[in-house]
């Protein structure tokens, strides 16, 4: 297992502040990876179902770029990472 | 005959390679580790920060193929993405450098069944996705790329790393569809 420094950055102000969630991981249509891994990706690190998993994946094929996620900065971060270790193009920004 | 992966007894996988197939994986993953470079790459200068994980650099590689295995971070923000840089990269090309060396280290002899457990099986879909992606930046694969395959001309020195991008493109959807 490799070290998560922003985790532990970020524990000291847990149970302070209240979470908002007006954070997104956005992940990117790329000519490479396969529409199978895609959905199989969303379905593993996310948790979502069969069809929620390729019901993003074809947005993302699609319309170019589909919201994955939404949740606090870290939180985002910590996708975006897992995202970018499975090779997805992934970026994350505030809710608009 | 060519290779694909089919799901074995205990959730693990296996496959069997052919002479060809296996140099060119060998040759692939390990051109991979080399475009990698070493695992501990740009902590140098600071231990402590490189022993809990933190990098030095803050801007995407300028190798538009290592820049594809490490995108910023941030969709607008060129700061934020910098520091997420420093905390993510080393932590990443690690995680990439493993699942290569994993995969590298379960090729038997050609002709020999290859049999994986699932956690090694996650390692090859890694190995071979970030192996795809960046023969598909080198190459400039678009959506359509079979297309432009087929209307090359049969000396065009493309076509050796297109068969090879082909080959690796079948192998990892019938991992996908074997791990599934």
């Amino acid at each position: 297992m490799s070290v998560a420094p922003m985790e532990t950055e970020e524990t000291g102000t847990e149970g302070l502040v209240v979470p908002d969630k007006p954070w997104v991981t956005i992940v990117w249509n790329d000519p490479v990876n396969l529409m199978s891994y895609v959905a199989f990706v969303f379905q593993k690190h996310f948790g979502y179902s069969k069809e929620k998993s390729a019901k993003l994946m074809l947005d993302v094929h699609e319309k170019g770029k589909a919201v994955v996620s939404n949740g606090t900065r870290e939180e985002m971060e910590r996708d975006v990472e897992a995202m970018h270790g499975y090779g997805l193009w992934a970026t994350m920004q505030h809710d608009e | 005959m060519v290779a694909s992966f089919r799901k074995a007894r205990k959730g693990g996988l296996s496959v069997t390679f052919g002479v060809a197939e296996l140099r060119v994986l060998q040759r692939v993953f390990g051109e991979m580790l080399e475009l990698l470079g070493p695992a501990d790459e740009g902590g140098e200068d600071d231990p402590l920060a490189a022993a809990v994980g933190i990098g030095t650099a803050t801007t995407a590689p300028e190798d538009p193929a290592l820049a594809r295995l490490f995108p910023d971070g941030y969709t607008d923000d060129a700061e934020a993405s910098s520091d997420f840089r420093r905390y993510t990269e080393p932590g990443l090309r690690a995680q990439k450098r493993e699942a290569l060396e994993t995969a590298l280290g379960t090729l038997e002899e050609p002709g020999q069944r290859v049999t994986l457990t699932a956690e090694q099986g996650q390692a090859w879909l890694r190995a071979l996705n970030d192996s795809r992606l960046v023969l598909g930046e080198r190459l400039g694969v678009s959506e359509d790329w079979d297309e432009l395959v087929e209307s090359m001309a049969e000396d065009d020195p493309r076509l050796p790393m297109f068969w090879v991008y082909d080959r690796l493109t079948f192998l990892e959807e019938s991992l996908v569809q074997a791990l599934w």
